[in-house]
């Protein structure tokens, strides 16, 4: 029998476990990842390397790029098989009803494109299977996702790999990579995001 | 432990490890052959940093058009203090040089500037603000239920894909 005072903390625990978790929170557990994955197996932190070892063993095409031996890197594909296990036990024991609390002015800009639901942590006003195949969920959907994957692999790396692994081990060219990430990101939030919202 | 050392080969002479690691900073730098299931650890590792990117909202496409407008700090202190974590953790391993589980020593060597850092960063960060997702979050974002990043994550692997075709006439 657990005793009645620490049933209450036991659940309090579950729903302050529910809630956002502060930047101070998250960022430190994630940080936490690289010493994790190198101690485990002298692993480095990332995971756009997996989509290139999806190509090199589903189609590598005789493509010099894609002919190693993926199996060597299967680590990255449990792990990235671990992050969708995450999302999923996320979402069926630790989500949290209420809309996202989204910042005033990000709120009035985007209401002005008609995008009003914060219900989940994606707008469902642009990202659902009925947009997909107007010309703003192509942009979105597919030609983000594109330039994700081409990007990524072209800079060498993403937000994991360069920005918290490759910086975290000093790495210069991790640094530049990272300010490309955020001045392309600048330019396209803020310059084309609202033309492509427009359409 | 210190005589496991000598039994080590050299891994820089084996050219399918120049290829593997080749534009990549995510790499298995260990050169032992264990059994596949020795790697559930990293899945379990996976579904701990699933469940961290999805609790911190940073796989929110609302959290990352804040952070392109500087209308909010959560996503500067999430990466911030990730970094600052992360480069104790490595000071820490190469100072009283922590060898991993199997007694390997862990490998931190240095990475190449070349100019794909830029013209692929900024291609990613097109990518980043219109899909608000990185790679990570994509399979994040998959599992907790929203279907159509399916479709976001097979164009990342196309992109992926048609990088790997067109690298040798890439500027580099």
């Amino acid at each position: 029998m657990i005793p009645l005072y620490h049933k209450f903390q036991i659940m309090n625990f579950v729903e302050w476990i529910k809630q956002p978790w502060p930047w101070y929170v998250a960022g430190p557990l994630i940080g936490l990842m690289i010493p994790v994955l190198l101690i485990f197996g002298n692993k480095r932190f990332g995971v756009s390397s997996s989509l290139r070892h999806i190509c090199a063993a589903c189609a590598p095409m005789n493509i010099s790029f894609f002919k190693y031996d993926w199996k060597k890197e299967i680590w990255n594909l449990f792990f990235v098989g671990g992050i969708l296990i995450g999302g999923m036990i996320t979402a069926f024991f630790l989500s949290n009803p209420d809309p996202v609390v989204v910042d005033p002015k990000l709120a009035t800009e985007l209401a002005r494109y008609g995008i009003t639901n914060t219900e989940g942590l994606v707008p469902k006003d642009l990202f659902n299977w009925g947009n997909l195949l107007t010309i703003k969920g192509l942009i979105l959907i597919v030609g983000g996702g594109f330039l994700v994957g081409f990007g990524t692999r072209y800079a060498g790396g993403c937000t994991s790999g360069h920005s918290i692994m490759g910086i975290s081990n000093l790495q210069l060219p991790s640094l530049i990579a990272t300010c490309c990430f955020m001045l392309g990101g600048f330019v396209v939030a803020n310059i084309f995001l609202p033309l492509i919202l427009k359409l | 432990m210190n005589t496991a050392t000598n039994t080590f080969k050299p891994a820089d002479l084996n050219t399918d490890f120049e290829v593997r690691t080749e534009n990549s900073e995510c790499v298995n730098y260990s050169e032992l052959d264990k059994p596949l299931l020795s790697n559930l650890k990293f899945a379990v590792a996976g579904i701990l940093f699933g469940i961290i990117l999805v609790k911190s909202e940073v796989i929110s496409w609302f959290r990352i058009q804040e952070m392109f407008r500087l209308q909010s700090f959560h996503m500067y202190g999430v990466i911030g203090s990730a970094i600052v974590v992360g480069i104790i953790s490595v000071f820490m391993i190469k100072k009283f040089k922590i060898r991993s589980i199997d007694g390997e020593p862990i490998r931190l060597d240095s990475k190449k500037f070349n100019k794909g850092q830029i013209y692929g960063g900024l291609l990613f960060g097109f990518g980043w603000a219109l899909t608000g997702a990185c790679p990570g979050p994509l399979f994040a974002l998959i599992g907790s239920g929203s279907t159509v990043i399916i479709v976001t994550l097979f164009s990342a692997i196309a992109g992926t894909w048609v990088y790997g075709y067109l690298r040798e006439k890439l500027p580099q």
